[in-house]
């Protein structure tokens, strides 16, 4: 599986974002104050976001060159995103979310295997209802079995876990944990929860004020800290 | 009582509805696109309606689709009947009336989409009609709705525009309000009387229950 190669420059106003991202397979975990970009660079890597100049490459796949002319449209990179509201279809069942993003699937096995995803992260329970009976934790689960069921070659999660108490966050940290090495896809993960950077991360990627700071292990990258100043 | 009028009203409203249905929620659609270049003129356009009497519209469809016209002539050639004068024209004449309401209803409901259903639709692999008919118009169903019932009523009432459009027989038969004015002053006031009152109640009944079921299939319910 690839790399992640990205090289960003983004102006607006005030506000610039002006760095380069690798993140090779495994969990990256993008950590920043509020406003320091994070969020931005999530929109960029996914194409819902036009930078100023850049390019954003997945191994040999370039999805953006703004040099060259070239920007992939969003439905046709072969990434998951799990935004921070998860934007769970409220007119679909989880089972009808999770089979949304299996188009490459043949129809006949669709159903199976959305109901075997949602099985993996333990909410088979709930294949038949609609996102506004889910409490928190589960609504996470089943936003996450939806990202897989693409079979993404990027995953990008947007703070999922912000919302929820300590043991779910704990819950949930695990079984990422548990899935990503079986997926072998780059992860990245905004979050600006230092505790949840440690549990989670293969790398650190620290920003502040759209700039990269520090990138390395978490016990490199995080030694001494205990909270990101907002 | 003669019930032909309110059939041949029902009708007419059903079928107008329809159309107006269709080339609204298209027409709400592209006015949502904000690189639209004069957006905000055709708007206008689509929505003079509003603001035109009936007997301005009704010119209007009768120089743009009498049988003098490019268009009354190819429905002519290819039907053998002509739009105007004809339940057809009925049909034409009060979805236009009606048009406005289902699209500003329908941009009502457009704009109540949360942009991060259609960002996670798109980032699942939905291109961008898919994005379109299995999230975008599902979740505005409430304001499509509304723009629907809304132009049922106003279809059932139209007067002005069908009456310039349409005549006041339609293969031998007035619509419900042409019937009220024909009685009136035909010095059948019972008739008309009768027909207010048969047209209220089913305008208010119709109307009650289309706002409970549109309170059942909320998308969000």
């Amino acid at each position: 599986m690839a790399e992640l190669t990205a090289t960003i420059q983004l102006k607006r106003g005030d506000f610039t974002v002006d760095l380069v991202l690798r993140c090779p397979v495994g969990i990256t975990c993008v950590m920043g104050p509020s406003g320091s970009g994070k969020s931005t660079i999530l929109g960029i890597l996914s194409g819902l976001t036009l930078p100023t100049s850049g390019r954003v490459a997945l191994g040999d796949t370039v999805w953006l060159d703004r040099a060259k002319g070239i920007n992939v449209p969003v439905h046709q990179r072969r990434l998951s995103y799990v935004f921070q509201s998860l934007a769970l279809f409220p007119h679909m069942t989880a089972l009808h979310n999770v089979e949304y993003g299996m188009q490459q699937v043949p129809k006949a096995e669709r159903e199976d295997k959305a109901k075997a995803l949602l099985d993996r992260v333990g909410v088979g329970h709930l294949a038949n209802r609609r996102p506004r009976t889910f409490s928190g934790g589960e609504a996470q689960r089943v936003a996450l079995a939806r990202a897989l069921a693409r079979q993404p070659e990027l995953i990008l999660l947007d703070e999922p876990f912000s919302a929820l108490d300590r043991d779910l966050r704990a819950q949930l940290i695990t079984l990422v944990r548990e899935l990503v090495p079986e997926l072998g896809v780059p992860l990245i993960h905004v979050t600006h929860s230092v505790a949840e950077a440690r549990q989670l991360a293969d790398q650190i990627v620290r920003i502040d004020r759209g700039r990269v700071v520090a990138t390395g292990k978490p016990a490199e990258v995080l030694a001494g800290v205990t909270t990101l100043e907002e | 009582m003669n019930w032909a009028p309110l059939v041949l009203s029902l009708e007419v409203a059903l079928l107008s509805m329809v159309l107006a249905l269709v080339v609204g929620v298209a027409f709400a659609v592209m006015l949502d696109a904000k690189w639209m270049i004069g957006r905000d003129f055709f708007e206008a356009l689509v929505c003079a309606p509003l603001v035109l009497p009936p007997t301005v519209l009704g010119y209007y469809l009768l120089v743009t689709l009498g049988t003098d016209s490019a268009i009354g002539r190819a429905w002519e050639s290819l039907t053998g009947t002509t739009i105007v004068f004809s339940f057809t024209g009925a049909v034409i004449a009060a979805a236009v009336g009606s048009l406005p309401l289902v699209v500003r209803s329908a941009r009502v409901g457009l704009e109540a989409v949360d942009p991060s259903y259609v960002n996670a639709a798109r980032t699942l692999g939905a291109s961008p009609a898919r994005v379109l008919f299995t999230v975008v118009l599902p979740l505005a169903a409430p304001g499509i709705y509304a723009g629907a019932m809304l132009a049922f009523a106003r279809a059932l009432g139209d007067y002005g525009i069908t009456q310039m459009v349409a005549g006041q027989m339609i293969n031998g038969t007035e619509t419900a309000s042409i019937h009220v004015m024909n009685a009136l002053y035909g010095g059948n006031e019972v008739g008309a009387r009768n027909m207010s009152i048969v047209m209220t109640i089913v305008g208010v009944t119709m109307l009650t229950l289309s706002n409970r079921w549109l309170r059942r299939v909320n998308p969000r319910g």
